[in-house]
């Protein structure tokens, strides 16, 4: 049957069990928006395209579906792309498509016309343009497959309005294959086993674990492993929720504003047994003194990973979860190892380091401790909220005070690090699980980079809780300045900051503030029961810092404790 | 240490351009690069010439394996391989230098393949060693323009143990 191009590429959705997409129209997509409304897809209308991809993407993660965007050329189309950069970092599945002036005028320096697809070359796993309509259900197929497969991250579809009104015979392939890209799922045996040997052989090992182990759903099989051969974990940012943060094996996170005992862990380890994690710099410290005792195995599924900043012993090429099933397997064939005894003294060591140096702040005065309102969400929902943060102290203190017990319960911009994304994020969140309570751990300095997106939240009643912790600074930095710019506060002060209440409130929004101790746990607990969207600004401590802290480019064992 | 690799890429546009921003974005040398069609009307060749220590290659070729538009990553700097690259060489030949000019010419086995008054344009096919020898020796001369093609590579037949 011939159809448009319109028709084509919502057909292709429906075919990927697309039932959400994020979107703003323009003048280039306008012939998909009118065929919108004859297929049974959800359209999210968005105040800004930045918004849309971190909805998208906060779909994606909470759901460990595809999130998909529609935006128009041009403008639209270079508004995506600080949220694509941010799911290319942190391996998020995404398909974007945007619209393209028509083929004829591509170059002409048209209206509303950007080269798209040169801007996100270095940020999109792949893209395409797409420059006849016959083409367009492959490489629509062609980039769900690579969205979703392999290492994931952002696909880019860039589609001329020429080729959307254009007719052709619609086909959809059944299955894909590609000969230049065939990614490696199931691990080498003879790898694992020299990795069981080395964990039989150790006596202080660590395992580090990273966001690969939940996108590849493997946090079941982290943990069992953990559990079965006594090794205590610790993850990165992106890894939070990949292992119970309850149980007694967990260290904490590690880096720069991760746990003491979990940094000496680390630098203490005779064995590193890294899953799914890229030894960035903010885990690191400084590389040459990272787990300078240690053994490294390391499992990734991208192996450009593997050796990049930290020289590894035993490479594993795998899906996270297959190899950790593999590595287990592998375990169990070790005989004569006393594994419930074999490394008490190690675990009881670092338990006691964790008793003496636990994440902790100096009790408050008259101000409202912004880690204490961390540990009350936590509380209140008893870790059971979807919870999102901003960047900077927010996500920090989100990320140490919060105990995550299961994936994709913990949506953060960890690669980027991008300010903005927990607000949309969480309204992806909540549109992909209606039911549960999410909330966006808020700064005063982040949520104004997002705020347009209250009006999304208003119009589809989509009821996610921000939790601002105002300070009146871009606080992270100002922390920087105070210890390693003489407190020269330049930039950092947010003096003009709007009523955040009224602001909630004019958007149709509900909005409380709190000011004073007593009120903090029942305005929250008020907040998580409203049925709408709800803005709470919670007046925190100004000068409050996030510790312990290893200044960057230093090693993990020069933590500052305060 | 110089590292010569053979590349196999999807036939499509912008596929250089994603191997070439790989090359920027990242930091990497790249001391020339070369494009071709290859039999295959769907696939084209890359010849890159880079430098780097093992660690900084072996991310090079593992990045470049990571772009989907990749289809094949060999590094000829561990095979035997021979590697040839072309010059175009227009030099002064004013009647007093015009024989000397011929002569290098013809010990090197290169060729005149245009000709003035004044000048010749010679053509030299060789890997880089001869290149530097012929154009060192022709400087004196004079060199008016100069263009080279980066090589281009292929891995021996028989590989000889060392």
């Amino acid at each position: 049957m011939v159809r448009t191009g319109a028709q084509i590429l919502l057909e292709c959705l429906q075919r990927e069990g697309v039932d959400l997409i994020f979107g703003f129209p323009g003048g280039a997509v306008i012939d998909i928006y009118d065929e919108l409304p004859n297929h049974p897809i959800r359209h999210i209308l968005v105040r800004h395209e930045q918004g849309a991809v971190h909805a998208a993407d906060g779909y994606a993660r909470a759901s460990g579906k595809v999130g998909v965007c529609l935006v128009t050329s041009g403008p639209g189309a270079t508004n995506t792309v600080t949220g694509i950069a941010t799911a290319y970092m942190d391996s998020v599945p995404l398909v974007i498509f945007t619209g393209q002036v028509p083929t004829q005028l591509i170059g002409n320096d048209a209206f509303q016309e950007a080269d798209i697809v040169g801007i996100t070359r270095p940020c999109t796993k792949h893209n395409y343009l797409v420059k006849d309509v016959r083409q367009l259900a492959f490489t629509v197929k062609q980039a769900f497959y690579l969205a979703r497969t392999g290492r994931p991250g952002p696909v880019l579809v860039d589609l001329p309005k020429d080729v959307i009104r254009a007719t052709a015979e619609f086909h959809y392939p059944e299955s894909m294959s590609m000969r230049s890209y065939n990614p490696r799922y199931s691990p080498n045996r003879k790898q694992l086993r020299r990795a069981a040997e080395l964990i039989a052989a150790s006596s202080r090992p660590v395992v580090y674990a990273g966001g690969g182990v939940i996108a590849a759903d493997g946090a079941g099989e982290l943990t069992r492993l953990a559990r079965d051969y006594r090794l205590p974990v610790t993850t990165t940012l992106m890894g939070l929720g990949a292992f119970p943060g309850t149980d007694p094996l967990w260290l904490g996170m590690l880096g720069m504003h991760g746990t003491y005992t979990a940094n000496m862990a680390i630098n203490n380890a005779d064995l590193l047994i890294s899953i799914g994690a890229r030894f960035d710099d903010r885990v690191t410290g400084r590389v040459d003194a990272f787990a300078p005792q240690a053994k490294i195995i390391h499992f990734d599924i991208d192996p450009t990973s593997i050796s990049k900043n930290v020289g590894v012993d035993v490479p594993i090429v795998a899906d996270c979860r297959q190899g950790l099933v593999g590595l287990m397997e592998e375990l169990a064939r070790v005989s004569g190892v006393d594994w419930q005894g074999k490394h008490a003294a190690w675990l009881a060591e670092l338990a006691a380091m964790q008793r003496e140096h636990p994440l902790t702040y100096a009790s408050s005065g008259e101000h409202i401790k912004p880690q204490w309102v961390v540990e009350k969400i936590y509380e209140i929902t008893q870790g059971e909220a979807i919870i999102t943060t901003e960047v900077g102290q927010n996500q920090m203190w989100a990320a140490q005070f919060y105990r995550y017990t299961r994936p994709r319960t913990f949506l953060s911009s960890g690669g980027l690090g991008t300010m903005g994304y927990g607000f949309p994020a969480a309204i992806g969140a909540q549109l992909a699980f209606p039911d549960r309570l999410v909330v966006d751990i808020a700064g005063d300095g982040s949520i104004q980079m997002n705020i347009q997106e209250l009006a999304t939240a208003v119009s589809y009643q989509i009821p996610v809780k921000v939790v601002i912790l105002n300070n009146g600074y871009l606080g992270m930095v100002r922390q920087w300045q105070e210890l390693f710019y003489n407190k020269n506060y330049c930039a950092t002060c947010l003096h003009t900051n709007p009523d955040f209440v009224a602001l909630a409130k004019a958007y149709g929004a509900e909005g409380f503030r709190v000011e004073r101790i007593e009120d903090v746990e029942p305005v929250l607990r008020k907040a998580f029961a409203h049925p709408g969207p709800v803005f709470v600004d919670v007046r925190v401590e100004p000068e409050e810092n996030v510790a312990p802290m290893v200044p960057a480019g230093a090693a993990l064992s020069e933590m500052l404790l305060v | 240490m110089r590292h010569v690799l053979s590349i196999l890429v999807e036939n499509e546009p912008g596929v250089l351009s994603r191997v070439a921003g790989l090359f920027s974005g990242r930091g990497f040398n790249i001391e020339s690069l070369n494009v071709g069609p290859t039999l295959d009307p769907t696939v084209s060749h890359m010849t890159i010439v880079t430098i780097g220590d093992d660690q900084i290659i072996e991310q090079i070729i593992k990045q470049l394996h990571k772009i989907i538009s990749v289809i094949k990553v060999v590094d000829l700097s561990e095979e035997q391989a021979v590697e040839r690259e072309i010059v175009l060489v227009k030099v002064g030949a004013e009647d007093s230098k015009r024989a000397e000019v011929l002569r290098i010419v013809d010990i090197f086995r290169c060729k005149v393949v245009d000709v003035s008054v004044d000048e010749l344009t010679v053509e030299i096919t060789g890997d880089k060693n001869k290149i530097k020898a012929i154009v060192t020796l022709l400087q004196r001369f004079g060199i008016k323009e100069f263009a080279r093609s980066g090589p281009i590579a292929m891995r021996r037949s028989m590989q000889l143990a060392d």
